[in-house]
C-alpha cells in the first residue's frame, strides 16, 4: 500500500454517508462550535456538483436564503459532518447542476427520481 | 545544533484535526536512521553524529564506504549526513534513530533541495512585471526592462537581478507542525509544504 493511502486510511469517516447523487435534496447536520458550546446546525438544499474522491471528495450544497442563493462545499470525510439525511431524490441528466443558478423559481425544479416497481 | 533525522518526502494530502478543519501535510518517510559514526572534539574538532539512511546493496557503494560498514557491522546505507550537536553524549555507534524523536504538535525546521525550475526568466525568477503584451510591444513582452543607467555609472551594478538558474537551493523551512507520527510505517505528517520533489531527500530537525 502506497504510505500516502496508508496515511489516509485513519481519516476516513467511521460510518459512510449515505448514498446520494446530484439532484438530491439534503439535509446536512453540522456541527458548530460557539466558543465552548457546541449545537448542530441544518442546512437543507439541493446537491449541484460532487467532486474529487477518496479522503478529499466533496459535495456542493444550494439553497435560496432569502431570496439569496447560498452554496456550501462540505468535505464528505470532515468529522464535523454530523449527519445527512436524503430528503427527496431528483431525476437529472447532468453531474453539475450549474446551470440552477441561472434559474429560480419554478424553472429551477427538479423532478422526483422513482423506482420502478414490477406492476410497471 | 541539534539532532534530526534522514526522509524521504513521499507526497501531500489533507487530513482533519480534532476542530474538523482539513489541513494539508507532507508524508514524510522517516528513518530509520543509525548513527554510523560520532564526531568529537578531540578527533574531529566538532561534535556531530553521521546518520546513515536508506537500504543499499553493498556491491554498489565504494570499496571504502563498503568495509566502513563491514567493520561496524552495519547494514549499508544510502545516504549519509551529518547532525551537527553540542555533545555526542548519549549517542553510540549503531544506534537507531526512528520517528519516535518526535511528536506530534511539535515545531521542527525541514530541510531540503528545491525542485530545480533550469534557467528562468526574471518574471519566474524575480517576479518582474514584465512588459506590455500589445501597444506595439515587440519580442519583449517578458524581458526586465531597463540595467541600469548609461555612461553614468558606464556599467552594471553588481547584484541586478538578471535570468538565470532558478531552483535545486538548499532551502531550510522553519517551525512546521508534526500533526502525527506513524511509528510503525516510520511516517511523519508535517503541517504544509516541505521543499523538494517527491522521493527527494529531506532532514528533519528537531528544535533545541
Amino acid at each position: 500500500m502506497n504510505a500516502v493511502d496508508l496515511v489516509q486510511k485513519n481519516y476516513y469517516r467511521a460510518e459512510a454517508l449515505p448514498d446520494f447523487r446530484p439532484g438530491d435534496t439534503l439535509r446536512v447536520h453540522v456541527k458548530i462550535k460557539e466558543g465552548t458550546r457546541e449545537r448542530i446546525q441544518v442546512f437543507e438544499g439541493i446537491v449541484i456538483a460532487k467532486q474529487h474522491g477518496g479522503l478529499d471528495e466533496t459535495f456542493t450544497v444550494r439553497k435560496i436564503s432569502n431570496g439569496v442563493g447560498v452554496e456550501r462545499i462540505f468535505p464528505v470525510h470532515c468529522p464535523s459532518i454530523e449527519k445527512v439525511e436524503v430528503q427527496r431524490k431528483g431525476k437529472v441528466r447532468r453531474a453539475k447542476l450549474y446551470y440552477l443558478r441561472k434559474l429560480s423559481g419554478k424553472a429551477a425544479r427538479i423532478k422526483e427520481r422513482r423506482k420502478f416497481t414490477e406492476q410497471q | 545544533m541539534s539532532i534530526g533525522i534522514l526522509g524521504k518526502k513521499l507526497g501531500m494530502t489533507q487530513i482533519y484535526d480534532s476542530e474538523g478543519q482539513a489541513v494539508a501535510v507532507t508524508v514524510v518517510l522517516a528513518g530509520p536512521c543509525s548513527v554510523v559514526a560520532l564526531r568529537t572534539p578531540e578527533q574531529n574538532g566538532y561534535s556531530a553524529v553521521l546518520l546513515g539512511f536508506g537500504a543499499v546493496k553493498a556491491h554498489k557503494l565504494s570499496k571504502p564506504q563498503r568495509v566502513m560498514f563491514e567493520k561496524l557491522k552495519l547494514e549499508p546505507k544510502k545516504t549519509l549526513r551529518e547532525f551537527r550537536l553540542d555533545d555526542v553524549k548519549g549517542y553510540e555507534v549503531g544506534q537507531e534513530i526512528k520517528a519516535d524523536l518526535f511528536e506530534a504538535g511539535e515545531k521542527i525546521n525541514v530541510k531540503g533541495i528545491s525542485k530545480g525550475k533550469g534557467f528562468a526568466g526574471v518574471m519566474k525568477r524575480h517576479h518582474f512585471g514584465g512588459q506590455q503584451f500589445s501597444h506595439g510591444t515587440s519580442v519583449e513582452h517578458r524581458h526586465g526592462g531597463s540595467s541600469g543607467a548609461i555612461s553614468y555609472p558606464g556599467r552594471v551594478f553588481p547584484g541586478k537581478r538578471m535570468p538565470g538558474h532558478m531552483g535545486s537551493d538548499k532551502v531550510t523551512v522553519k517551525n512546521l507542525t508534526v500533526m502525527a507520527v506513524d511509528i510503525e510505517n516510520n511516517l511523519i505528517l508535517v503541517k504544509g509544504a516541505v521543499p523538494g520533489a517527491k522521493n527527494s531527500l529531506l532532514a528533519l530537525y528537531k528544535k533545541s
